[in-house]
């Protein structure tokens, strides 16, 4: 808990819920008739309302970007390092906005939500979403705020595939699209990670068909490996190497299979941790948005066409030591972006933490992200 | 405006896509954007550069020449290829030459002449390797790894089939003289050339 907070903090905040009477038609096919989102917003819109920026969160983030919900917060909201007074996205200048998605566990109509239909928690009857409903639901959401364009677009990892859709599928309605430590579409072994992931989570025995809210369960067994698994893709090997190395919990070996080294014991209780505050069928729901990205598909696996209706202008970051989204990808998508004409700047930031990076405020990267935020808030008189 | 950037500029036409190789800080990129209607990239391996041309508003890609070259560029996409001061920084400023013709119609180079006469004769005098305020540094730290003469680089540009449409030719403060006109590869410190593939 912080005493006093922070002068760079946006200080104590407050999600609101809006509700959404106008049915939203999803890619799979199916419709919500009606839906939450929760959102919190920083800073102040402007009177023409030019200032706004979205972030959009990525596998297990939500709505509670920055500041506190309260002075007993032991920690503030998940990208406090980038967003507050004099930061790259300086609340001081833009109106920031960030929600729970679709499908979310943190307040927005998800799988544990109720089904009007039945009374019951949808459960598996949640529709699978994708990255593309997102960005429609999040346009919806800018129609209800007043806000007819944003001056930019941000997310990483999973929040970057959002404005990367963005800028296709409403190219006059963002200014710029900032993507960071992203990919234009998940390899194969990106796939296999997630699907390990929803394999321990279905076969866990209190999973019960996606229908264990009606059961009383909650799969927490299944959930902590998953996330145990995906956590392993967030971390580098020099990063993990740095903070435990081979470590022992204790002095010797003790010849059995409890957690020994300090690295399992570590993977444990974050698995622990949340899978006491996530919803299974939401992971389940998030990887396989995650597996379905691919924007290039409609255009026959050709992403430089895919991009031909965008119109904003691109940042793209990417991390050295990413394995996960290595930098490979990001160049790729540059790469893209550069056969379709469109304005785009590219780094490639050194950073020991692989794919959390984009989440730790490093020099360069705070100083890259700065400079470019700075002039979009020029751009838009902010 | 420096002179050379000076003329650089009246070579680049507006609407004309550009492409800058070791574009620095932005500064010529971003005056071709705002005053010549060009639109463009910017290469850049300085990460200081990189962040001041995002500051600007000007296109940057952090790429490295020596190790990626252009091959995510595709065939005639630029109408100009620009390479300013950076041609004696490559490891092979040969296929950095063809490359630049191949993602463009035309390129415009600049580089310093190793063979200046205050260069001769630093080196004839003192047997060391010289400096002067175009080559600053020593001969063990300096990034200048392809040092060449104009007649040298006008050889390669023969040899490869490439067209020289103009040259001109400027001193250390980039002022044109009409001595350097007269003798460019003695008394001519940096030469602007404009090259294509294309015959006139």
């Amino acid at each position: 808990m912080p005493d006093s907070l922070p002068s760079d903090s946006v200080g104590l905040v407050s999600p609101q819920t809006i509700r959404f009477d106008t049915p939203i038609e999803l890619a799979c096919g199916q419709t919500l008739d009606s839906y939450d989102l929760v959102v919190e917003t920083y800073g102040t819109l402007n009177p023409d309302a030019s200032n706004a920026v979205l972030i959009c969160h990525a596998l297990s983030g939500h709505h509670h970007a920055a500041g506190y919900h309260s002075m007993e917060d032991k920690k503030p909201g998940w990208w406090d390092s980038c967003i507050g007074p004099g930061k790259p996205i300086d609340t001081n200048r833009f109106f920031v906005v960030s929600l729970n998605n679709l499908g979310g566990c943190h307040g927005s109509t998800g799988p544990n939500s109720t089904n009007p239909a039945t009374g019951k928690p949808y459960g598996p009857d949640f529709p699978v979403i994708t990255v593309a409903d997102w960005v429609k639901s999040q346009a919806y959401l800018a129609d209800h705020l007043g806000i007819e364009q944003w001056a930019a677009v941000v997310g990483g990892s999973l929040g970057g595939m959002q404005a990367l859709q963005w800028s296709l599928d409403y190219p006059e309605r963002l200014r710029h699209s900032v993507v960071i430590a992203s990919t234009p579409r998940l390899s194969a072994q990106n796939i296999a990670f997630n699907e390990v992931a929803r394999q321990a989570i279905t076969s866990d025995r209190e999973f019960h068909d996606g229908r264990y809210y009606d059961f009383g369960a909650v799969p927490r067994r299944g959930l902590m490996l998953a996330r145990m698994v995906g956590h392993i893709t967030y971390l580098s090997d020099a990063s993990m190497g740095e903070k435990f190395g081979r470590e022992l919990r204790e002095e010797a070996y003790k010849f059995g299979f409890d957690a020994e080294f300090q690295v399992e014991s570590y993977l444990r209780y974050q698995g622990e941790r949340f899978s006491e505050s996530f919803d299974a069928n939401t992971y389940l729901l998030m990887t396989r948005a995650l597996d379905y990205f691919d924007p290039a598909y409609a255009a026959g696996g050709d992403l430089a066409k895919a991009l031909a209706p965008a119109s904003c202008e691109y940042l793209v970051l990417s991390f050295s030591t990413d394995w996960r989204f290595s930098p490979e990808r990001s160049e790729e998508m540059v790469n893209a972006m550069i056969s379709a004409r469109k304005k785009v700047s590219y780094a490639e930031i050194d950073a020991p933490w692989g794919h959390d990076a984009f989440l730790i405020p490093t020099p360069r990267y705070t100083d890259i992200f700065t400079a470019y935020m700075d002039r979009v808030a020029r751009e838009v008189g902010a | 405006m420096r002179p050379d950037l000076d003329i650089i500029q009246q070579w680049v036409q507006p609407g004309h896509h550009v492409l800058d190789l070791g574009c620095g800080n932005g500064t010529l990129l971003d005056f071709l954007q705002r005053e010549r209607g060009a639109t463009g990239f910017g290469l850049e391996i300085n990460p200081d550069h990189i962040t001041t041309c995002m500051a600007k508003g000007v296109s940057v890609i952090e790429q490295n020449l020596d190790t990626q070259g252009l091959d995510n560029f595709d065939d005639g996409m630029f109408d100009v290829v620009l390479m300013t001061q950076a041609l004696q920084a490559v490891r092979r400023p040969d296929k950095v030459i063809e490359e630049m013709l191949r993602v463009g119609r035309e390129g415009i180079v600049t580089f310093p002449n190793f063979a200046h006469w205050r260069l001769r004769w630093g080196l004839a005098l003192s047997g060391r390797m010289p400096e002067s305020d175009a080559l600053p540094y020593k001969w063990y730290n300096t990034p200048n790894i392809r040092l060449c003469t104009f007649k040298d680089f006008e050889a390669l540009c023969r040899q490869k089939g490439i067209r020289i449409k103009s040259r001109r030719v400027v001193d250390g403060q980039h002022q044109n003289s009409w001595l350097a006109r007269l003798w460019p590869n003695l008394l001519g410190e940096i030469a602007i050339y404009r090259i294509t593939r294309e015959n006139p």
